[in-house]
């Protein structure tokens, strides 16, 4: 290994490769639930060249590599489960290029959302890209290659359905695009290619580097509004949701409920985000989104809360940095979420087994969806905050994200970027001609199984 | 350790790593470092792992600890209130116990050393203290409404010299009375605090009150916003009770005195905002009034201003123990190659501590040709008359 580690610093500089105890030990967990496993050293490459030297001198030397991006999955897919390097990419964070007419943007491996977010406000002040929820210094390529989704999302998409293509370090160290770029200069999009970015997209990191994308970008409005719909019986929310996203006008759809602020408890509430060129084509697009579900308006079994404009700012803020703050619910610095793409059908469903299992483990919880394009999937949430420093509420919030992992499976959904358990209750779960084809490309890609070992395996 | 209760609530979110805007990176040693180890969450993982046996006192641990400069961007930017006030404080406790167990890098050793035995980081005579105003018409204090603080890097250093000169004379133009103590003071011992040895602040702070009570001190002025932080924030608990005011502040009051020479150039610049006048102090705009005032001036702000503003690396005895000033990615090369995106020729600056950061950081970057350091008071006196 030490040989190995000398020939690291010869790549990437020694300032970029430790094998020191803190180093060893940060890197070791998230801030998740999911035990710590110490990886041998850490390396950031500064380029894709550094990648690909990296990748070879692990193959030579048989040892596993970790991609990393943000580092903020929660769910411990950043671990090195069976030692080796964690491969930190955040050096690599540059916006390479923005095409304001085709509206694409092509950036480093290690980009972070917020810096893109940022770059396009300074320089292209027409333009925005889907932001999730997660934390600014969450990397593009982490996001969208663990099927992210975010603000434009009932727009476009799971972030992945954004890509526009992807240069990536293979596991045996060649250096492959996908995409439009791999016939033309430009990164306008995947197809009409075999797509190969399929090969890198919800695989936990086992199968290549992602060391540049392309992203899509959409227009910025200058006048941007907000409403929550709120009603109190979750058999109506697919009906609702599926009339909303009908007048596509929206861009993101957030149902979201949750015991604290009192005022809130029981309800179920959606919060719509839509923007406009004018105030008169938001006015208008207003009037879609409130006449979609006039029904249960006039019924007053449902409605619109009325909001004053300092409210809706807070709200509009992407991202926020309120999201976040769950994690103190237990002054403890710890939440996780099961996060559960399916059908909006099963939202009921969802909802009573969340709070089931909140009872059932007595853990602080909050739940909520993020809705996937014109109502055709959505990632049903279930966060659970703990207490860092105390065992015992680790504990009991694991065994809330087990049982919730194993009631959102059995709804017919699918756990997002799940953690080591999940990936193997899903395993069980799946076609076993599907799991055998993802073992038989994983063999080819990854020869010495050096990729992020331990994922994805039975 | 005082504040140990808050070190596993912080979730390890990233706000503290970058500005409001997130333009770029903000945390100083994180940009310089790039391992998580080194931003402000990694560290309070790390010490919660140390209090807890987890990892053992190093070396590196010790470098991690003391390559924060305590810039306060993550007391800025971290969403967490129940905490987020507290970050900095706990940092300081946790680079007090380094120092309470013999772990702290040589360069640490040496600058408090130096603290300790000659009262500032240069480890010259006491009696020197006032030698940059030799051939300066300026009183010895003698009870003016003034006392004017040149701290350590305007009475030792060089540089800094001339900036305390350059602002002494601009003071004395714009006619405001006051007078300098001519030996016997101390370090203001702001970054001696910061670095955790909060006895060796605690006995400057109390030499310093002596010497300013002794004398009838009751206002002060300060070069550098250092000392202005101590004056200000720290020193009225041990005794140090005075009106204090970072020269900028005074001055930017006074804009109105000076006569301004006729059509002057007309010169673009750069605003870099000293942590302890703004972020700690939240002060953005008395330099902004004073750069307002001046004729032939067109402002260009950096991305990263105000309460978002990159530190040059100096701060918490960084510019004496230099862990931070190599590579690519020092803050302070950082901070020039950002100044000379806005197409400014002159980053202006209000801290001596700035002025020797961002010069050296200017030379390294081969810059020196198109981008010039230069403290306010120096662009006003090349412009009155």
């Amino acid at each position: 290994m030490n040989e190995f580690i000398r020939q690291l610093a010869e790549i990437t500089g020694p300032g970029f490769v430790s094998a020191e105890p803190e180093e060893r030990y940060l890197y070791s967990m998230d801030q998740g639930t999911m035990p710590p496993v110490e990886p041998d050293a850490v390396v950031m490459p500064g380029n894709t060249e550094e990648v690909r030297q990296i990748i070879l001198c692990a193959n030579k030397h048989k040892v596993p590599v970790v991609p990393m991006g943000g580092g903020l999955v929660l769910s411990g897919l950043t671990r090195a489960l069976h030692g080796g390097i964690i491969l930190d990419m955040k050096r690599m964070n540059r916006i390479l290029q923005v095409n304001p007419k085709s509206r694409y943007a092509v950036v480093e491996g290690g980009a972070s959302e917020g810096m893109l977010q940022a770059y396009l406000k300074k320089h292209h002040p027409e333009l925005k890209h889907s932001m999730p929820d997660a934390p600014p210094i969450a990397t593009l390529a982490g996001n969208i290659c663990i099927h992210g989704s975010g603000h434009l999302s009932v727009l476009g998409g799971f972030h992945s359905d954004m890509l526009t293509g992807m240069e990536v370090v293979l596991p045996t160290g060649d250096i492959v695009r996908s995409g439009s770029c791999s016939v033309s200069p430009d990164w306008f999009a995947r197809a009409p290619l075999p797509d190969l970015s399929g090969l890198f997209m919800g695989w936990s990191g086992t199968t290549g580097v992602v060391t540049k994308l392309g992203i899509r970008l959409f227009p910025s409005y200058s006048h941007n509004d907000m409403l929550i719909f709120v009603c109190e019986d979750a058999d109506l929310m697919p009906d609702i949701i599926s009339r909303l996203t009908g007048t596509q006008v929206a861009e993101d759809m957030t149902p979201w409920m949750t015991p604290k602020p009192e005022w809130a408890r029981g309800f179920l509430h959606i919060n719509i985000s839509y923007g406009a060129h004018s105030k008169k084509e938001l006015t208008f697009k207003r009037n879609l989104l409130q006449a979609s579900v006039k029904k249960y308006s006039d019924q007053k079994i449902a409605g619109f809360l009325p909001m004053p404009p300092s409210e809706k700012s807070r709200f509009l803020k992407i991202p926020s940095p309120d999201l976040v703050k769950f994690a103190d619910l237990r002054k403890g610095g710890g939440f996780e979420y099961v996060g559960a793409i399916m059908a909006i059908e099963h939202f009921a469903e969802a909802y009573r087994a969340g709070l089931q299992i909140a009872r059932a483990y007595n853990v602080s919880y909050s739940m909520g969806a993020r809705i996937i394009g014109a109502g055709h999937a959505m990632m049903f949430f279930y966060a659970y905050a703990f207490n860092r420093a105390d065992p015992e509420d680790i504990n009991r919030a694991q065994h809330a994200l087990e049982a919730t992992n194993t009631a959102a499976l059995e709804i017919g959904g699918i756990p997002w970027k799940s953690e080591l358990p999940a990936q193997k209750q899903i395993i069980n779960k799946m076609d076993p001609n599907t799991f055998d084809l993802m073992n038989r490309i994983r063999s080819v890609l990854d020869p010495n199984h050096i990729m992020n070992p331990g994922n994805w395996e039975k | 350790m005082l504040n140990e209760e808050i070190l596993h609530r912080c979730f390890r979110c990233g706000y503290c790593k970058m500005p409001s805007n997130y333009i770029d990176l903000n945390c100083p040693s994180y940009l310089a470092f790039r391992f998580e180890t080194y931003s402000p969450g990694g560290r309070m993982w790390l010490l919660r792992a140390w209090l807890d046996g987890k990892i053992p006192l190093s070396k590196r641990f010790s470098e991690i600890m003391f390559s924060c400069t305590a810039c306060g961007n993550c007391t800025e930017h971290c969403p967490f209130p129940g905490f987020k006030d507290l970050l900095l404080e706990a940092f300081t406790a946790a680079r007090g116990a380094f120092l309470d167990a013999g772990r702290v890098p040589a360069g640490v050793r040496d600058y408090l050393t130096r603290m300790q035995l000659h009262g500032n980081p240069y480890g010259m005579p006491a009696k020197k203290r006032a030698d940059w105003a030799v051939g300066m018409e300026i009183s010895p204090f003698t009870g003016q409404e003034y006392l004017f603080f040149a701290g350590d890097e305007g009475s030792y250093d060089t540089r800094g010299q001339e900036i305390a000169r350059s602002a002494a004379k601009l003071l004395a133009k714009a006619g405001i009375s006051f007078g300098i103590l001519t030996g016997g003071e101390n370090s203001d011992g702001n970054d001696v605090r910061a670095s955790g040895e909060t006895a060796l602040f605690e006995e400057l702070a109390k030499k310093n009150t002596d010497l300013f009570n002794k004398n009838n001190v009751k206002k002060i002025i300060t070069l550098s916003p250092h000392g202005f932080n101590a004056f200000k924030k720290f020193y009225p608990g041990l005794g140090g009770n005075y009106q204090v005011f970072n020269y900028t502040q005074v001055l930017a009051f006074n804009m109105g005195k000076l006569k301004f020479r006729e059509n002057p150039d007309q010169v673009q610049i750069t605003f870099h905002d000293s942590c302890y006048l703004g972020c700690h102090n939240m002060d953005y705009y008395s330099p902004r009034v004073i750069l307002s005032a001046v004729p032939g001036l067109k402002m260009a702000e950096m991305d990263r201003n105000k309460q978002n503003a990159l530190c040059c690396g100096g701060g918490g005895g960084n510019l004496f123990t230099d862990i931070l000033s190599s590579g690519n990615e020092s803050p302070a090369r950082s901070r020039v190659r950002e100044a000379k995106a806005t197409g400014a020729t002159i980053i202006a600056v209000s801290c001596p501590l700035c002025a020797i950061m961002l010069e050296d950081a200017v030379k390294t970057e081969g810059l020196a040709d198109v981008l010039r350091v230069m403290e306010l008071s120096e662009i006003i006196n090349d412009r009155i008359m």
